[in-house]
């Protein structure tokens, strides 16, 4: 036994693991910060270190080529034994991680963690998330099917949009004038040594800044940071109520982690491996390419914006959110921290989620895209077509055949781009419907050339005769309601 | 000192010129008039790892005998493929809905301009295009 002891002790001198465990492991936090509110940055890192060991075992076997990457993908998916699992839970991984940095970020915001003396470690936070968000768009280029394909035409048609070197930016992106095998080694490269390489150094420096500023404690109401008077009052509260974080205030940590752990092996297990949805070749156009769900707010903000303001919102939107981002805790540096005297932080945290949280829910079910199939898989609903004149019933195949079900739905099947048509009768007038028709507007192509006359007079029969049971056809209300009564004689004089 | 040609390695792509070139579609035949039909080039600037990436597809709009119209297939949007409607005469985009008449112009939705379209010349009776790029907006003149 002693003789081990002086092993210990012989080793220890050598090391200094003791010294070493003291500055980190078991170096001394506010009791209060032992919260469940503060699990989400160490979820976060155990989410990285699951894509690190993960990623590590695909690339063994994936190849970035641009011929090769999807055949190998495939055979990692059916061939490779635990192959699809491997996929599977990188692929769940990568949700939770950005997923839970999000939350981290909220609460590191709401607690006012920012504020004095934590800057950096929130200016390297802020930069981890565009790391995050940065692999997991070259992550999902890696899986190079026809999303990916389509998607790299989206991000370089929003480079392309850079004014005066745009296409420079383009060529940079692509490694070329076209998507092509350079743009796949490029997007690997980034994905499997430049990003990762980044957020091992940006983690470094955040974990860094966590052990030398110490953890934000847990903020109490009407407690101000104070630049002059904070550092002595942070450590007063690490003499009368610290604890070493390891292993006094670990144990929160450990069980969210294990839970994370838990639901992300579960959900691959249970989901299995995002498939590549069809091969990168362009000239397969019958695709309807969406971007994975942390990008699809963006997708959806493409289709909202209007065009004249579009370029400018995509270009200088990015910039000026960093700007707000890095420089907040430098506007916003001292004063309260609890978000139950900040309304206006606490707000913020809302709309911001909300807008996200919508724009993503448009983005997933995206009303704006025609359903290409519509006019020939959706059927007209039976009471459309009861008691209708042939006139009528010719309208209904011009609405089929000439293509409107694409963006018109009728009592709520087919296209949801344009107004659904099931009450269109009770909305417009039979000259207002042939104005519409003829000349479009309002997100509508103009369809007088390609319709005759007597196509345009049976559809909007058609048309007219939509609207529920008992209710007249609509009316020009600038014309009276009823004939006016004829005016006495005498009036007139 | 090795900062220089590192820099120069990966930003030489950047000044690197990758003029459009001249590609055969095949004889005029394929392409009967009246009809816009897809046809595909192999990309001028291929190498042989780029699998099925080499391939690029193009509408062929014949109006009559020799006049042609070649559209991109990129929406002049975000770049997504333009599907062609005989029925209604028009080209949508299952992004986020731009769609185009059959001559190429704007007809509705976000695209902030007409389809891309691209130079042509008919020689010995095929219909040769000029392409090689990815249109986007930076490029005025695909």
């Amino acid at each position: 036994m002693e003789k081990l002891r002086q092993l210990y002790f012989w080793i220890d001198d050598r090391l200094h693991l003791t010294k070493l465990f003291e500055s980190t492991a078991g170096h001394h936090v506010p009791k209060s910060s032992g919260s469940w509110f503060y699990v989400f940055g160490s979820a976060t890192l155990l989410c990285f270190i699951i894509q690190v060991v993960t990623g590590i075992c695909l690339a063994l076997i994936y190849q970035p080529s641009a011929s090769e990457a999807y055949a190998s993908l495939e055979y990692l998916s059916y061939d490779v034994p635990l192959g699809w699992y491997l996929r599977a839970v990188h692929n769940w991984g990568s949700n939770f991680m950005v997923g839970i940095m999000l939350l981290h970020m909220t609460q590191v915001f709401l607690f006012g963690a920012y504020k004095y003396p934590r800057e950096i470690t929130w200016l390297s936070g802020c930069i981890l998330l565009f790391l995050t968000l940065g692999m997991a768009f070259t992550g999902q280029v890696l899986r190079f099917d026809e999303d990916a394909y389509w998607g790299l035409g989206i991000g370089a048609s929003i480079m392309g949009r850079i004014p005066f070197f745009g296409q420079e930016v383009v060529n940079m992106m692509l490694g070329g004038p076209i998507i092509a095998g350079q743009t796949l080694s490029r997007f690997f490269t980034l994905h499997v040594f430049v990003l990762p390489g980044a957020i091992i150094a940006l983690v470094s420096l955040h974990l860094r800044m966590v052990l030398t500023k110490g953890i934000n404690e847990y903020p109490t109401p009407g407690i101000l940071v104070d630049r002059k008077t904070y550092d002595a009052h942070y450590q007063t509260i690490l003499r009368k109520e610290g604890v070493p974080f390891v292993p006094h205030a670990i144990d929160k940590d450990l069980i969210a982690s294990a839970v994370v752990l838990g639901l992300i092996l579960f959900l691959a297990a249970f989901d299995g491996p995002k498939m590549p949805n069809g091969l990168a070749d362009p000239t397969q156009i019958d695709t309807v390419p969406r971007p994975d769900f942390f990008f699809l707010w963006i997708f959806a903000l493409a289709a909202l914006l209007p065009p004249y303001m579009e370029s400018f919102v995509l270009l200088v939107g990015p910039i000026v959110l960093s700007i707000l981002l890095f420089t907040l805790p430098f506007f916003n540096n001292t004063g309260e921290k609890s978000w139950r005297r900040r309304p206006i932080a606490v707000l913020t945290v809302v709309l911001v989620w909300l807008t996200f949280g919508i724009l993503t829910y448009l983005g997933k079910t995206s009303p704006w895209s025609p359903d290409m199939q519509a006019w020939t898989k959706d059927e007209t609903p039976k009471e459309f077509l009861v008691n209708r004149s042939p006139l009528e019933l010719q309208g209904n195949l011009v609405l089929q055949y000439k293509q409107c079900r694409l963006c018109h739905a009728i009592d709520g099947i087919g296209g949801k781009r344009g107004p659904d048509l099931a009450e269109v009768g009770m909305r417009l007038t039979e000259p207002q419907l042939v104005r519409q028709v003829v000349q479009g507007g309002g997100n509508m192509p103009a369809y007088g050339k390609n319709l005759t006359r007597d196509e345009i007079t049976a559809l909007t029969a058609y048309l007219v005769s939509l609207r529920p049971p008992g209710i007249p056809p609509a009316r020009d209300s600038t014309l009276p309601a009823k004939p006016a009564p004829e005016t006495p004689v005498s009036a007139q004089r | 000192m090795i900062g220089i040609p590192l820099a120069g390695y990966v930003a030489s792509i950047m000044v690197e010129k990758f003029p459009l070139q001249w590609i055969n579609l095949g004889p005029l035949s394929k392409f009967p008039e009246g009809k816009t039909t897809l046809a595909t080039y192999l990309n001028p600037y291929r190498r042989s790892w780029d699998g099925d990436t080499d391939l690029i597809p193009c509408w062929v709009r014949r109006l009559a005998g020799e006049n042609f119209q070649i559209f991109a297939i990129n929406c002049a949007h975000l770049g997504c493929p333009v599907r062609w409607f005989e029925e209604s005469q028009l080209f949508l985009c299952p992004c986020h809905g731009g769609a185009y008449y059959a001559d190429g112009s704007r007809a509705s939705g976000p695209p902030p301009r007409g389809l891309f379209e691209y130079e042509y010349k008919i020689e010995q009776g095929d219909l040769f295009v000029k392409g090689g790029l990815l249109p986007t907006l930076a490029d005025t003149n695909p």
